[in-house]
């Protein structure tokens, strides 16, 4: 009887706001032309979205361009086990680097933990028929067919490494890349798939000893010998494969000297360097540790030129995010394509822009249900103190689950991709009519 | 009849002077209180690192560094004995020490403006202006030596023996090193050394031959653990720690093995049932 008094109301909300967690995308990256962007998520899937190159007819007025759309699909890595540690090795894709288009195929790279696999794209239909062959006039019929996009794995890089694969980055030569674990860097040559090189290795003898490793590592965009690494103690090494094989002396460090006043005892997981990526420039690095962003001169190693505060109002609040792990997330970084403006991730799926040449931060919000496609995003503010304004969101109510750690920016143009979750949003800059 | 109000009794001299002193000295105890549950909670993180859904060496190495600091920071203090002797009586249990840790690092919004306090810095030369509410996160360590006297030492955190070895330079601790010496021996394997933490974040590829995978796979298990005679007279002599009694080394129960002896062998003879099955390959 007290059944009928009783009426569980069952919380659906949350089958809504369920995420399977193999659709969390964990990597985006834009091809060279900015034409094909790639997306890896921790299934080990990969999605391919390809821009419209239709002409655009009255859009492009309003400074329009192209939409990107679902170009192909393919499930890169799939789940693996180690039957010796009884460990399971994640399919997760944890980074996707293109590389340069040679021919009519795109061939990108793509890693998980273990090991990077190279898939190469050829696109069976679609291609645009030359006007002068067409001979006579034929009304046109559309004819639903599905996208053929060949995806054959054509590399599976094996063996290379013991520990967990984070870093990616193809070589300026278009033969080699570098593949980078928590304690050793790997150069394999992309026709080989059998045989890399180690040309870090931070391993210590004793592994009690070990109090540093590599979080990131990339090749210099213009140089092909020089490659640089980051660690968890905040430190950058510039390495010239030209001065010896192993390159385990680098041939420059970089590192800032600590600010006593800010010492504690996360002062050396805050300085841990998630992020490092060259400016197209190769004249500068940016760098990204759990507070900010940092641009650095390769030819200045004794700190920063610039530091933008991401959100320094958590400062106050390391010891919480320490406990839920939160201060271990890792972020990335991103130039614009004339290194003038640095963008970054935060959490709330806020992300920052900061202007390198103003020195100005705006913050903008990934999130659908505060703004509709096509509307210009408006700026978000996190409340510090001061006058308070209508919208600003307080720290406390901040929602730390919704992080954004993966972007990218187009190679060209002002258009960004954000990863939140398992949702990937497509910003571009709207160029205003009187502006141009 | 009724006084106005007892006077504080150490109040000779100016009431000022007594009021910072028992400031100074709530704080600082306020922090230790702070340092020591980061330090529990950080312990425990090493110890389930395993369970994460994605197994993090960076993450590791990290917390294993702050272990590191702030057991550097604590030997210098002098409090370090604090901390043996919780791991060897435990005194209140850890899960206790992580509620404190919840309810200190629970923000307070009701707080107007933080509050200044000193505190006074292990070597005692100098005092900082710390911010209350986030006293963990914002106090300076000053002279930070190079702590790789310590880096063989945090591999046995557990091991009593090593612990002893760093006291024994403390002079004021000599007091306790019979206290430690008493206990059970036995009894002092670590559930894991930092190395075998760290170790479990390799990955495998390919294989080595069928004996080699097998040694591999044993490699970090104690195998005196299966000797015949350890098995049948178990229950008379203290259990090992097993591979996979991981946080029993926080729970009392090897403070006095006499009395849980049985309870705690019996389970380790199961598992050891289950690891013989494998290593004979029923």
């Amino acid at each position: 009887m007290g059944e009928d008094g009783e009426s569980p109301k069952i919380n659906h909300s949350f089958l809504r706001d369920y995420v399977t967690e193999a659709d969390v995308i964990s990597t985006v990256e834009f091809n060279q032309t900015g034409d094909l962007l790639a997306t890896g998520d921790k299934g080990g899937r990969v999605v391919i979205f390809q821009r419209e190159t239709e002409s655009k007819g009255e859009c492009e007025e309003l400074g329009e361009s192209g939409e990107y759309n679902v170009y192909s699909t393919f499930q890169s890595h799939e789940p693996d086990f180690d039957y010796l540690k009884s460990l399971e090795i994640e399919e997760k894709i944890n980074k996707i680097r293109w590389l340069p288009q040679q021919n009519a195929a795109h061939f990108l790279l793509s890693t998980n933990d273990k090991r990077p696999e190279g898939y190469n794209l050829k696109d069976e239909e679609g291609r645009i028929k030359d006007v002068s062959t067409v001979t006579s006039l034929r009304v046109p019929v559309l004819k639903p067919a599905d996208l053929m996009v060949e995806v054959r794995p054509r590399r599976i890089f094996s063996n290379g490494h013991t520990y967990h694969v984070n870093s990616i980055s193809v070589n300026s030569d278009g033969e080699t890349y570098l593949s980078a674990d928590d304690l050793r860097i790997n150069m394999w040559h992309l026709d080989i798939t059998d045989r890399s090189f180690n040309i870090v290795d931070i391993k210590p003898a004793n592994m009690e000893d070990l109090t540093e490793v590599i979080t990131a590592a990339e090749f210099h965009p213009q140089h092909c010998h020089l490659f640089v690494y980051s660690s968890s103690k905040g430190t950058l090494r510039l390495c010239d494969m030209r001065d010896s094989a192993l390159c385990d002396r680098h041939s420059k460090i970089f590192e800032e000297p600590e600010d006593p006043g800010n010492r504690s005892f996360f002062s050396e997981i805050i300085s841990s360097v998630s992020d490092v990526k060259f400016s197209h420039s190769g004249r500068y690095l940016l760098t990204r540790d759990y507070l900010t962003v940092k641009v650095w001169d390769l030819h200045m190693d004794k700190g920063p030129v610039e530091t933008y505060q991401v959100h320094e109002y958590l400062r106050s609040r390391l010891c919480s995010l320490y406990e839920n792990d939160c201060i271990f997330d890792k972020f990335e970084c991103v130039w614009n394509s004339n290194d003038s403006v640095i963008m970054t991730g935060a959490y709330n799926s806020f992300f920052r822009m900061f202007d390198r040449e103003t020195g100005r931060g705006v913050t903008l919000e990934a999130w659908r249900e505060n703004s509709k496609p096509r509307a210009v995003l408006r700026t978000r503010r996190v409340y510090t103190g001061g006058r308070r304004r209508r919208g600003d969101v307080g720290v406390d109510s901040l929602d730390f689950t919704k992080k954004i750690l993966h972007m990218a920016w187009h190679p060209a143009e002002n258009i960004i991709a954000i990863a939140a979750t398992n949702n990937l949003y497509i910003f571009q800059d709207r160029v205003k009519p009187e502006n141009q | 009849m009724f006084s106005k109000g007892t006077k504080r009794k150490f109040s000779d001299g100016g009431e000022d002077l007594s009021e910072d002193g028992l400031l100074g000295a709530r704080v600082a105890s306020s922090y230790s209180l702070q340092r020591q549950s980061l330090l529990d909670m950080s312990l425990i993180k090493l110890q389930l690192c395993h369970m994460l859904v994605e197994p993090n060496l960076c993450r590791s190495v990290l917390i294993a560094n702050t272990v590191r600091q702030i057991q550097e920071e604590m030997t210098h203090d002098g409090s370090w004995h604090v901390v043996t002797e919780a791991f060897c009586g435990a005194s209140h249990s850890p899960s206790e020490r992580l509620v404190a840790t919840e309810v200190l690092c629970r923000s307070r919004e009701t707080d107007a403006e933080p509050k200044l306090f000193s505190v006074i810095s292990y070597e005692g030369c100098h005092e900082e202006e710390v911010v209350a509410d986030e006293t963990l996160c914002s106090v300076s360590v000053s002279g930070t030596d190079s702590n790789v006297c310590l880096a063989g030492r945090m591999g046995r955190v557990w091991e009593k023996r090593e612990l002893n070895g760093i006291e024994r330079g403390e002079e004021a601790l000599s007091g306790d090193d019979e206290e430690i010496d008493n206990e059970d021996e036995a009894s002092t394997e670590a559930p894991k050394t930092i190395g075998q933490v760290f170790g479990t974040f390799e990955i495998k590829n390919g294989s080595t031959g069928p004996d080699s995978a097998l040694e591999e796979l044993f490699s970090d298990v104690d195998t005196s653990y299966y000797d015949l005679d350890t098995m049948l007279t178990g229950i008379q002599s203290t259990p090992k720690m097993g591979p996979y009694d991981l946080l029993d080394g926080l729970a009392p129960s090897h403070s006095s093995p006499s009395v849980v002896a049985a309870p705690t062998c019996r389970s380790d003879l199961n598992e050891l049932d289950h690891i013989m099955e494998i290593i004979v390959g029923s």
